[in-house]
């Protein structure tokens, strides 16, 4: 299933990774699993409305072993991904900020709650992220302390 | 200690779903950024914020949070109370700070039972 997200659309903000997560409890997936994939997405979807210039997409697929998670923009790109990566730096505007938005995490708690975390961005072009969530959580992987 | 526990010692106010009180609460979390919230927050909570437009819905539906304290008499516009109510967050509500608000649950919680 894919998701059109509307850049800028903060009264929206939250409607898609919500959905995403009942749906993945109805189909089956644990309330942990589908609690870790509803994060990642808000963080992409939040992400997406308060820094993309032109809105992009959210894939959701439930694979044999995985969910993966798949997000496109068509820009801005992000210049330093090491520095974005960092808890606490933040490029949010002003009117972000003062509804909550641009805690500088956004990124770092989609890593963390995924199990193999990739992005690739350009400036100018854009940016693409694919996070993959384990299934089955029966072992009880704890979330890494921090992401590299 | 369920969220009706909670509303009664702390004299809170409901404005949605209050058939839902049953609840169980696991602890609390204090934050007004959201990304903060869901990288620190756990399901069962209760989060003590003045954050108060339809996003804070959104992150406390994906957290799993048992309800959201907004406080310093800070009321939800129309658009997050219709969505709590639609999404089955609870939303309480009182006019304290958030200081002494956490402070009060976070003594509530650590009574021994």
């Amino acid at each position: 299933m894919t998701y059109e997200v509307r850049a800028g659309d903060i009264e929206h903000g939250g409607s898609v990774s919500a959905r995403i997560k009942t749906d993945l409890i109805e189909a089956g997936v644990s309330p942990s699993v589908a609690r870790r994939a509803g994060i990642v997405s808000f963080e992409a979807e939040m992400n997406l409305i308060v820094y993309s210039t032109a809105g992009g997409t959210i894939a959701v697929a439930v694979e044999s072993e995985f969910i993966v998670i798949r997000v496109e923009d068509r820009g801005p790109g992000i210049e330093d991904i090491k520095l974005a990566m960092t808890p606490g730096y933040s490029t949010a505007p002003d009117w972000a900020t003062d509804l909550g938005f641009g805690a500088g995490m956004g990124l770092f708690n989609m890593k963390r709650n995924a199990d193999r975390f990739e992005i690739e961005s350009r400036v100018g072009e854009g940016t693409r992220i694919a996070c993959w969530i384990q299934k089955d959580d029966s072992a009880g992987r704890p979330l890494h302390k921090e992401a590299q | 200690m369920t969220v009706a526990d909670v509303v009664d010692r702390l004299g809170l106010a409901v404005l949605t779903n209050e058939s839902d009180l049953g609840r169980e609460v696991t602890g609390g979390v204090a934050s007004d950024l959201l990304s903060y919230v869901l990288g620190t927050g756990a399901p069962g909570q209760i989060w003590v914020t003045v954050q108060h437009h339809t996003n804070v819905v959104a992150v406390a539906q994906v957290a799993g949070l048992a309800a959201v304290l907004l406080a310093d008499g800070r009321m939800p516009d129309e658009a997050a109370r219709t969505r709590a109510a639609s999404e089955g967050v609870i939303l309480l509500q009182s006019d304290e700070r958030a200081f002494d608000l956490a402070g009060r649950l976070y003594r509530l919680l650590a009574e021994p039972r």
